[in-house]
């Protein structure tokens, strides 16, 4: 006869020293792991519940401006400098790892409009309520010597806000026109102007970057080119908007913060209606930044919260919030896709994490296994019930909680009644009209 | 223009031997300058070295591509077909839900070539040509074997306890004895080291370890005892009273017992808190045991019926009329899929336990099987009095002739194969025996399900981590996976609700009104908004009802024309 019994080396399942690791044979047959769908299951709700235990996202705050911070700008090249500006014409440069404040001096009489960056990175410059632009070095002045700017251009119009060129040293600003300046000049190159009214913000496109836009206090926002043509378009909506920002990665897209409590993603190929409507603060939004992968953004508004939102969706992934931080007067992201830094009315500049519950600093590989893990398995049932509600659950101050509900039976009403008025009248009479329709008036050639 | 010859690099110039005639006083340095990286910027430390795809040589230029693999294998590793393409509206889901559906596919085909690693094989035993396995005594098959698997079988004799009944741990490495008159012991039954005996004082009904080799349960005269592994009682749980048999559900952390009042109980070990229990109304229970594929106890009857319960239910989630006679012994095999059941008119019958249907085959045996198991390898173990057989492959194919045989001197009392090992231990009124049953376990085992060759720091490990994934009870049902599917009320559920909406009326609402201050209020103005609410909530059925009545096709009555031989039709009676 031939018989053969399972005999097993113990040399070939257990590990050798304690230095090794353990050995771990695996065998992927289905009828050796039951109940599949239901353990996965189990796993995906502990990873969402895990999530909104570690979801800590307030890092640190920035203290010693003596007034509201009016703007703040990143470096382009140094992910730990940070310059913000501030309603009593102080300017600061921050470390932000230390939390430290490198220097600080006054730079205007009145309020600081904007700081902004060379691509170089080694000056920025400053707009003021007085009228004038000056260039600062970034390196830190000398022991003895005093803080003097490089260059100071007086303009002869009011000025309220500066972008610069992604690599020319050209940068344009607004105020009542719309102007381009060269570094090395004191005068405006060009100079653009549709109607009358003021501007408030401008941007220019960092893919495309003969691209401007900039939005105008008769709610309308005007697209210029820099080249020969100049004020190329003009969308009209119903509210003013207060920032525009042009998607890092998509040449066409820039989303822009409205008063009435609403984002809009315009594709500029097509103005006649936003590409998405994005709907959740409950006051006027005050700025928006895009986060340097081009799929998200931040938005911070009146009513003292800062949301993230996909560039994609609807409606926003999370918000932060504080007792302490009133209204929020500017929002950025950091370059490297992890921080979020905003500066608000109560002298403060506070930083966040982009992910609530990501771990910073260096991952062993089986932790980032593991993370990776849990994401996937949050993906995977992301629409159960029990995983949505909790991964969807965040506080939010009563306040906003208030106002939420009040525009909810606000938007229901609507809804309600035309749907009581296509009920009882005539079949095509009262048609529906899509969302994103909704909020332009008019577009301009 | 071709290299410059560098000094540093003609070195046969330089070696002693061919020079022609080195004067005394010069020194000979035979240098070899390496490829050092030079500069202090990242980049210029790491060295060029272009990667060299080296293309191994086709062994069969024929066969081009992967070696295939046999559909069977793939078929054990498939999850099941793909959704239905045709139902998804959008070109953008259908292009992602295309990506999900090849990413599955590539993880079904690496898990069925992951097949090459692993080790093991399985036992058998082969009958040469005229002889059969059931001539095989195990003491032949002890000789034939190697030394290791030969200690595997062995014979405790226990003659004072009483009789005896046997658990093995889920990962097959310790046993768990407990005998009629009290005795209980633990230990490994591989090293044949003891972890704990004692005598507990009362009558022992059945053993269970829970979780870990540190835990077992007893269940005694009138209530189930815990014990540590050292013998220390951790717990007397009195919520059960009078057990008889006891099942551990290991995801759940469930212990499971039936008792002889009837009451069926499910105790979370981990919690400590009392899942469900009720009444099942069958009078005394004493046939238990578990589907491991979805977690439900199946519970054998005298009148020849096995009921399937789960702790979300008073009711069984199922009935199966198995026998004309009763049952004496049920089991389930480990993937669920057969039920073997035997009766007291001496047959023996296998259920597709999956499809609830007939019975799969039909043996009639000598005497009725008291006792019955399932192997890792679906083999079959029939207690019969003092004898035990094996059967091997009786679920799909009808078997005429035992795999193995072996008699006893006393009755059996239980009976388990060991997870993966080629044992089947018994119990019987005397001795405690391991029998070897060559290609009844499982050989390779996945460690992060059970390994018997687990250290205390994996065990700690595995504790924890099995804790974290125990699933709640709630999800216990006959369907394990259907947490994974979409919830879809069925078509004739719709209709029946939708039915239902012709004779429901509207809700009437009666309360009594709130006391109003002074001046407020008056039975008048009570009554006047007593009347408005009603109204409203009429008003607002009439309106979400109105538009699913016509859609349901009430054929009117039509109007008859009238005419004078009316009085002779046959009345058409009110309903």
């Amino acid at each position: 006869m031939k018989v053969k019994v399972i005999s097993r080396n113990p040399d070939d399942y257990l590990r050798e020293t304690k230095h090794d690791i353990h050995k771990v044979p695996r065998n992927y047959d289905p009828g050796l792991h039951p109940f599949e769908a239901a353990r996965e299951y189990t796993r995906a709700l502990n990873a969402v519940k895990l999530e909104k235990v570690f979801a800590k996202p307030f890092v640190g705050n920035l203290d010693g401006h003596r007034d509201g911070v009016s703007c703040i700008s990143n470096h382009p090249k140094r992910l730990s400098v940070l310059i913000s500006g501030a309603y009593d014409g102080e300017v600061r440069v921050w470390d932000l790892p230390q939390k430290l404040c490198l220097r600080s001096f006054v730079a205007h009489e009145g309020v600081v409009r904007g700081v902004i960056y060379n691509p170089a990175g080694n000056h920025f410059l400053t707009l003021g309520d007085d009228k004038t632009i000056k260039t600062w070095k970034t390196a830190a002045p000398q022991f003895g010597e005093e803080e003097e700017p490089v260059n100071t251009v007086i303009s002869k119009t009011v000025l309220t806000g500066i972008s610069h060129h992604v690599k020319d040293p050209v940068f344009a600003t607004c105020g009542e026109i719309c102007q381009v300046w060269e570094e090395t000049r004191n005068e405006p190159v060009r100079t653009f102007e549709w109607g009358v009214d003021s501007l408030h913000d401008i941007a220019f496109n960092p893919v495309e970057p003969n691209l401007l836009a900039s939005c105008a206090s008769d709610r309308s926002i005007i697209l210029y080119d820099t080249r020969d043509s100049g004020p190329l378009r003009k969308v009209v909506l119903k509210l003013r908007t207060n920032k525009i920002c042009w998607n890092p990665m998509e040449a066409f897209i820039f989303t822009a913060a409205n008063e009435d409590y609403n984002l809009y993603t315009f594709d500029t190929r097509n103005l006649k209606k936003p590409a998405n409507v994005h709907m959740d603060h409950i006051g006027a939004v005050t700025y928006v930044d895009y986060a340097p992968t081009g799929r998200e953004f931040v938005s911070g508004s009146y009513d003292k919260t800062i949301r993230i939102f996909e560039t994609s969706k609807g409606h926003s992934r999370e918000v932060y919030h504080t007792k302490r931080m009133q209204r929020i007067t500017c929002v950025q992201w950091s370059l490297d896709n992890k921080y979020i830094l905003n500066g608000s009315d109560e002298m403060n500049i506070r930083i966040w994490k982009a992910r609530a519950s990501e771990k910073l600093g260096p991952l062993k590989p089986r932790e980032k296994a593991a993370l990776n893990y849990s994401e996937a398995l949050k993906e995977k049932y992301a629409a159960h019930p029990k995983i949505r509600r909790i991964a969807r659950h965040r506080h939010v101050p009563k306040h906003v909680y208030n106002a939420q509900k009040e525009l909810r039976t606000i938007r229901d009403k609507g809804k309600r009644k035309d749907a009581n008025r296509r009920a009882h009248s005539k079949p095509g009479e009262v048609p529906h009209q899509p969302e994103r329709e909704k909020h332009v008036l008019k577009e301009d050639q | 223009m071709g290299k410059v010859q560098r000094y540093f690099n003609k070195t046969e110039d330089i070696s002693p031997s061919s020079k022609t005639s080195p004067s005394k006083d010069t020194i000979i340095y035979n240098i070899k300058p390496k490829l050092k990286p030079w500069g202090r910027r990242q980049s210029d430390k790491v060295i060029n070295k272009k990667k060299k795809v080296v293309k191994l040589p086709n062994p069969n230029p024929k066969f081009k591509g992967k070696v295939p693999i046999p559909k069977k294998r793939l078929k054990k590793y498939a999850r099941g077909e793909g959704i239905n393409k045709t139902g998804i509206k959008t070109k953008i889901h259908q292009k992602k839900f295309e990506k999900k559906e090849k990413v599955i596919k590539f993880a079904a085909q690496q898990a069925a070539r992951a097949e090459v690693l692993l080790i093991e094989e399985e036992g058998f035993l082969e009958a040469d040509a005229g002889e059969t396995t059931t001539q095989f005594t195990q003491k032949q098959i002890r000789e034939n074997v190697d030394i290791t698997a030969a200690s595997k079988c062995f014979d405790l004799r226990l003659e004072d306890f009483g009789p005896y009944r046997m658990k093995y741990t889920r990962n097959g490495r310790h046993l768990l004895l407990g005998g009629k008159r009290g005795h209980v012991a633990a230990f490994d039954w591989v090293t044949k080291k003891l972890h704990c005996e004692i005598n507990v004082m009362e009558s022992v009904h059945d053993v269970c370890w829970l979780h870990l080799e540190t835990m077992f349960a007893a269940a005694q005269k009138e209530w189930v005892y815990m014990y540590d592994n050292q013998g220390i009682e951790l717990h007397c749980i009195k919520k059960v009273y009078r057990v008889t048999r006891m099942e551990f559900l290991p995801y759940h952390f469930l212990l499971a017992a039936c008792s002889d009042m009837g009451y069926l109980s499910w105790l979370d070990i981990s919690i400590g808190q009392m899942v469900s229990q009720f009444n099942s109304r069958l009078g005394r229970l004493t046939m238990l045991t578990q589907n491991p594929w979805n977690a439900v106890l199946c519970v054998g009857h005298v009148k020849g019926v096995v009921s399937m319960w789960s702790p979300n239910s008073k009711d069984p989630l199922a009935k199966m009329l198995c026998h004309k006679a009763p049952l004496t012994a049920l089991h389930v095999d480990p993937r669920g899929q057969y039920l073997a059941t035997a009766a007291s008119n001496r047959e023996l019958k296998i259920w597709d336990v999956r499809k609830l249907e007939g019975p799969v085959q039909e043996y009639k045996l000598i005497t009725a099987a008291n006792n019955l198991n399932f192997s890792q390898k679906n083999m079959l173990a029939l207690g019969m009095g003092n004898v035990v057989e094996v059967y091997r492959d009786c679920c799909t194919t009808a078997t005429k002739r035992p795999y193995l045989r072996h008699r006893f001197t006393t009755s059996i009392g239980n009976l388990n194969f060991c997870p993966y090992e080629d044992v089947l231990g018994v119990a019987t009124a005397k001795s405690v025996t391991s029998l070897l049953v060559p290609g009844s376990g499982e050989p390779n085992f996945d460690a992060l399900e059970a390994n018997p060759f687990q250290t205390k720091s994996q065990r700690k490990e595995a504790e924890v981590k099995s804790l974290l994934e125990k699933i709640q009870p709630e999800l216990i049902t006959l369907e394990p996976n259907v947490i994974a599917e979409v919830d879809i009320p069925t078509l004739k559920d719709k209709i029946d609700a939708k039915q239902k909406l012709l004779h429901v009326k509207p809700p009437k609402i009666n309360y009594t009104p709130r006391n109003k201050a002074k001046g407020k209020g008056g039975s008048a103005k009570i009554a006047k908004n007593k009347k408005i609410v009603q109204e409203q909530a009429k008003k607002e059925f009439v309106k979400s009802t109105k538009d699913f009545i016509p859609k349901l096709n009430i054929q009117k009555e039509q109007q008859k024309e009238s005419g004078v031989l009316d009085r002779f039709l046959p009345k058409k009676r009110k309903t």
